[in-house]
C-alpha cells in the first residue's frame, strides 16, 4: 500500500480541516492547506464516483493463470 | 502334519504368513500406553483394552513420502491413555518371537475426538507463533480488487457478491474457485490461495464457506491449509461457520469475520458513508476558509482605520524634531550657565586667595554694614512716623475741643479756674466761667440742684422726644450696615 490510498487521503484531508477549522495557521500556510484539502477532496471523490466493477473468476490454464468474466447471476 | 516337526524358525515363518495375510489391512481400537519415541523418530506404544493388549509401532515417514494431512498432525499429537481408531497391519518380528501393528493412520476415538484432535492442532500452532498479532496484515481501508476463495457456486459468493456491490459498487472482485468440503476441500484452498497470491491482483483475499459441523469445516481445520494462510502475503480475512465457530484458518487469518457476509462488509466500506464524509470534510474546509478570509478583511479593516495618514506622520515628525530642538537647545544653556556659574565660583576663590581680598573685604563689610544702618535708620523713621500720626489722631480724638465742638461745655470757677463737676461745688451767685466749643461765657449761678434725675424724669416728653431721636440716629447708623 502506497502513500496516496484512498483512506490515506480521507485521514489527511480531515487533519487539513481541523488544522484550519482550528484558525492555528497562518494565512498562507491555510491557503496551502486549502489547496491541498481541495485536491485531496477531488481524489477522494473521484474514486468514490468510479462506475467500473468487474468480477472475474481466476482460472488456471496451460500458459498459466488467466482470469475470466463471471456472471454475477450464479 | 501333527508328527512333523518344526523348527521354530519354521514355525514362526508360518505364523507370521498367516497372521501377515490375514490381517492387512486392519482397524483396530484400543488406549495408549507406554507411548515412547525414541530417537529413531519411529513411535512405539501398547494398545491395550480391560483384558488384551498388543504392540504398535508407527514408523516415521520416508523422506519425500507424501504425507497425508492426517497422517502428519497425529504422529505427534499422540497421548498415554489416548482411545484410537488404528489402521495398518500385523507384522512379525522373528528374532523375537514378537508381533505388532504397523500402523499407517491412527484417528481419535470416539466423540470428540476430532474436537481433541482441532484443540492439539490449535495449541501447537499457537506455540509456534501462527496465530500471533505481530503476523496480522492490515486489511487495506477500500480496496480495488477483493480475491475470494471458495466455491463458485451456492450462498455465500452470492452473499458476497450482493453485498460489495451494494456498498461500494466500483469494487471489483477476483473468484478463485474451491472445494470448501469433502477430502479434497484442503489442498484446493491452499492452491486457491497460492494462485490469488501469483496472480497478484487482489488487494485482500476472503476465504470463505458456510457453517457446518466440525467434520464440515475440517478443510478449515487443516494444517496445511493455517501454513498457506500464514505464508500468504496478501492480508486475509476468514469467513467461516456462523458466528460461534471458530476454526484453524480463524485464527491463523489477518482477520476473522463470523460470516462471509460480515466479510464483505468488514472489507468494502459503504460508499455512501464515505461520500457522507467527504462532503462534511469539503464543506468544513470550504466554510472555515470563508471564515478565515471573513475575519482577516475585518481585521484589515481596523488596521486601516488605524492607520495614520503619511501627512499626520509629517506632521508628528515636525513636532517631535521641535521638541528635540529646544530641549537640546535649553540643555545647551543649562550647561552654559553652569559653566559660568562654576567659572564665577572659581573666580571668587581665586580672589580670596590673593593678597587684596583682606583690604576688599574690609571696604566690602563697612560697604554693607553703612548700607545696614542706614536702612535701619530709614525703617525707625518710618516707625516713628507712623507713631506719630496714630498718636496725634488719639491726641485729637481726646482734644476737650473736639468734645465742646459736640455741644458739651467746661464749666470753670471764675476765680480758681477749677473744673466744676457737681452743682454742690458752688454757691449760688458764684461767678462761672462757660467754655463751648466756639468762644465763652461768663455766668452766676441762679439756682442749683444737687439732683439731675428732675431734668431725665421729670419732663417725659422730652425724654421721649429724645429717646425718638436717638432711635432715629441708631437706625441711620444701622442702615448702612443691613
Amino acid at each position: 500500500m502506497g502513500k496516496d490510498t484512498f483512506e490515506n487521503n480521507m485521514t489527511r484531508l480531515e487533519e487539513i480541516v481541523k488544522k484550519l477549522e482550528s484558525g492555528e495557521l497562518s494565512l498562507e500556510d491555510s491557503l496551502k492547506a486549502f489547496e491541498e484539502g481541495i485536491k485531496l477532496s477531488r481524489l477522494c471523490t473521484k474514486k468514490l464516483n468510479e462506475s467500473e466493477r468487474k468480477v472475474e473468476i481466476l482460472l488456471k490454464q496451460e500458459e498459466g493463470l488467466a482470469s475470466t468474466s463471471f456472471s454475477e447471476e450464479v | 502334519m501333527m508328527k512333523c516337526i518344526l523348527t521354530v524358525t519354521a514355525l514362526t515363518g508360518q505364523l507370521k504368513n498367516l497372521l501377515e495375510e490375514t490381517f492387512d489391512p486392519i482397524l483396530v481400537e484400543g488406549e495408549i500406553s507406554n507411548l515412547r519415541r525414541p530417537a529413531s523418530g519411529h513411535t512405539y506404544f501398547t494398545l491395550k483394552d480391560n483384558q488384551a493388549q498388543i504392540r504398535a509401532v508407527w514408523f516415521k515417514p520416508f523422506p519425500g513420502t507424501q504425507l497425508t494431512p492426517s497422517s502428519r498432525r497425529m504422529a505427534c499429537d499422540l497421548e498415554e491413555g489416548m482411545l484410537v481408531v488404528c489402521r495398518g497391519r500385523i507384522s512379525v518380528y522373528a528374532p523375537r518371537g514378537e508381533y505388532q501393528i504397523v500402523i499407517d493412520t491412527v484417528e481419535p476415538k470416539g466423540t470428540g475426538a476430532l474436537q481433541k484432535a482441532f484443540e492439539q492442532l490449535k495449541a501447537r500452532l499457537h506455540a509456534e507463533g501462527l496465530f500471533d498479532e505481530r503476523h496480522k496484515r492490515e486489511i487495506p481501508f477500500l480496496p480495488s480488487c477483493i480475491g475470494v476463495i471458495t466455491s463458485p457456486t451456492g450462498a455465500v459468493i452470492r452473499d458476497i457478491l450482493q453485498i460489495t456491490k451494494r456498498r461500494f459498487p466500483s469494487v471489483s472482485l477476483l473468484l478463485a474457485p474451491a472445494r470448501v468440503q469433502g477430502p479434497e476441500a484442503a489442498p484446493e484452498i491452499v492452491r486457491a490461495i497460492q494462485d490469488m497470491v501469483a496472480f497478484g491482483r487482489a488487494d485482500v483475499l476472503i476465504l470463505a464457506r458456510g457453517g457446518g459441523s466440525l467434520e464440515d469445516l475440517a478443510p478449515f481445520n487443516d494444517e496445511t491449509v493455517a501454513r498457506a494462510i500464514h505464508a500468504c502475503p496478501v492480508p486475509i480475512i476468514s469467513a467461516v461457520g456462523h458466528e460461534t465457530d471458530y476454526t484453524i484458518a480463524d485464527f491463523t487469518a489477518d482477520l476473522r469475520a463470523p460470516t462471509p457476509s460480515a466479510a464483505a462488509e468488514l472489507v468494502v466500506p459503504s460508499r455512501d458513508d464515505l461520500a457522507g464524509t467527504l462532503f462534511d470534510l469539503r464543506h468544513r474546509m470550504i466554510r472555515s476558509r470563508a471564515h478565515m478570509a471573513e475575519s482577516l478583511n475585518r481585521e484589515a479593516t481596523l488596521l486601516r482605520e488605524k492607520l495614520k495618514s503619511p501627512r499626520w506622520m509629517i506632521d508628528d515628525y515636525r513636532l517631535s524634531l521641535d521638541d528635540y530642538d529646544d530641549r537640546m537647545k535649553a540643555r545647551l544653556w543649562q550647561q552654559l550657565a553652569h559653566s559660568a556659574a562654576h567659572l564665577h565660583h572659581l573666580k571668587i576663590r581665586l580672589a580670596q586667595g590673593s593678597p587684596r581680598t583682606g583690604h576688599q573685604r574690609i571696604g566690602f563689610l563697612l560697604e554693607s554694614s553703612t548700607g545696614n544702618m542706614i536702612a535701619a535708620m530709614r525703617r525707625r523713621i518710618v516707625d516713628a512716623r507712623q507713631t506719630l500720626k496714630r498718636n496725634i489722631s488719639l491726641l485729637d480724638s481726646l482734644n476737650p475741643l473736639a468734645v465742646l465742638n459736640r455741644g458739651f461745655s467746661i464749666t470753670l470757677r471764675r476765680q480758681t479756674k477749677e473744673i466744676i463737676r457737681e452743682a454742690a461745688q458752688v454757691r449760688g451767685g458764684e461767678e462761672l466761667m462757660i467754655y463751648l466749643g466756639k468762644g465763652q461765657l461768663t455766668a452766676s449761678v441762679k439756682s442749683r440742684e444737687e439732683d439731675n434725675a428732675r431734668y431725665f424724669f421729670a419732663k417725659p416728653g422730652r425724654m421721649n422726644k429724645r429717646t425718638e431721636e436717638r432711635d432715629r440716629f441708631d437706625s441711620e447708623i444701622d442702615l448702612p450696615e443691613r
